[in-house]
């Protein structure tokens, strides 16, 4: 039906197309929920394009083969990784790319076996649990371990690299992990970099999208900062960015949960019954009750 | 002779998107998969050894046909059947069963009449491939 209506009317451009799939609709959601990632998006976005166009050629006849949309994510920790994973799975089911769209999440542990003979059970159990849909392997690089040659990760890697080439339309592959190590992981499995042909870089949070992101998650709780903590927020990214064992998004979470138990708190010491605008409202003081401010560098909280 | 056992053993063979689609049925009812073989077809044989754990867990039905395939390759020669089953309390059991592979060529069964006391007959039926040949020889 949908191919009888397109060619009636060849006059439907790939905009119109794209803006009437849904497609559109979730990018802008996409852009919405998630700051910046300008990287990710426009990848997700070409991605979007070539298999709508590819549609197109369908209906003229033309050869068109899937493209291969195995991909590998690299970045700093709290760049958002799993979180793009999770939507790529959705993102690539209303693209009609893979058929289920559901996320398996693993790591080492869910792939590789203990002994002999236990790995490829292990590996195909998971990839079979993964088939038509998005097949995620967190901190890829703990694969491949160059120190011990008796390792069984490598027949993990070679049953992955089987799979990946034979089902492409059943299953997607995600790669993560940080950028050197995941650069290691590829030089020594040179198979394993040539069949995956997005590599998407997840860049470092600039410090006002840090702020974005705190902002995203205190509404989704249904918490604000007021003014005076607001600037004392953005002076804690700041000091934040600086030190030690920064996570990105990660760090945000952790910093404003902290300030929702010193809020608790600071509530709780109250004698009266706080109302609805004390309960969700975030003052300076919880914020500059933080370890970061004044103590020096190396500490976490 | 053809042998006539479980779902759909009186149509053509099912091709793959056949069988696609009825693994996509089993899987949307929450059905478990299992592969089983056997190159002993006889009726009361039930139990055919398991190719492989039933699969839970699984949402696509490439995942069941990629197995299949691998059975197919290991025992292109044997009987393979595909086995669904309802966990629902209540059911418990086996609720589909259908056969996705056999041997080229079947030789069928042939009737055994046994003399018993009184002129009494009893009958039993016995696989040619069975009786000619060991298991693992017999197709």
């Amino acid at each position: 039906m949908d191919r009888a209506t397109a060619s009636t009317t060849p006059a439907a451009t790939p905009r119109s197309m794209f803006e009437s799939s849904g497609v559109q609709a979730l990018l802008d959601q996409l852009d919405a929920e998630l700051v910046g990632l300008a990287p990710v998006k426009g990848r997700i976005r070409d991605i979007a394009a070539l298999l709508l166009i590819d549609r197109l050629r369908t209906e003229q006849g033309l050869q068109s083969q899937p493209p291969s949309l195995h991909m590998c994510f690299t970045g700093n920790p709290g760049t958002g990784k799993t979180t793009v994973a999770m939507r790529m799975a959705e993102v690539l089911r209303q693209l009609g790319y893979v058929r289920k769209g559901h996320l398996v999440a693993v790591t080492r542990d869910d792939l590789v076996g203990q002994f002999i003979g236990h790995t490829a059970p292990k590996t195909k159990e998971v990839i079979k649990r993964a088939m038509g849909g998005v097949l995620f392997i967190d901190e890829a690089y703990y694969l491949y371990r160059p120190e011990n040659e008796r390792d069984y990760g490598q027949e993990s890697i070679e049953i992955l690299l089987q799979v990946m080439e034979n089902n492409r339309d059943d299953l997607v592959v995600i790669l993560a992990g940080y950028r050197d190590r995941m650069d290691t992981f590829f030089s020594s499995n040179p198979g394993m970099a040539s069949r995956i042909a997005h590599h998407i870089d997840f860049p470092d949070y600039s410090e006002e999208e840090l702020m974005r992101i705190a902002q995203l998650m205190l509404g989704k709780l249904n918490y604000r900062f007021d003014d005076g903590a607001r600037t004392a927020f953005a002076r804690y990214v700041g000091l934040r960015r600086d030190q030690p064992h920064f996570a990105n998004a990660r760090s945000v979470r952790n910093a404003l949960d902290r300030i929702r138990l010193r809020h608790a708190t600071r509530l709780f010491a109250l004698d009266e019954a706080p109302g609805r605008d004390a309960l969700c409202t975030l003052q300076a003081e919880d914020v500059l009750a933080s370890r970061v401010f004044g103590r020096p560098a190396g500490l976490e909280d | 002779m053809r042998i006539t056992q479980g779902t759909f053993s009186f149509l053509p063979e099912l091709t793959d998107a056949q069988i696609s689609a009825q693994i996509e049925y089993c899987l949307g009812r929450g059905w478990a998969l299992a592969v089983e073989y056997t190159d002993d077809p006889h009726p009361r044989n039930t139990f055919w050894e398991m190719f492989g754990m039933p699969m839970f867990d699984v949402r696509d039905a490439a995942a069941i046909l990629m197995e299949v395939n691998n059975c197919r390759a290991t025992f292109p020669q044997h009987y393979i059947r595909l086995v669904a089953s309802d966990a629902t309390h209540g059911t418990e059991s086996v609720v589909l069963s259908f056969i996705v592979n056999r041997p080229a060529s079947e030789p069928g069964f042939r009737l055994v009449r046994t003399e018993e006391a009184g002129r009494t007959v009893r009958y039993c039926i016995e696989s040619y491939a069975v009786q000619a040949r060991p298991e693992g020889a017999r197709y």
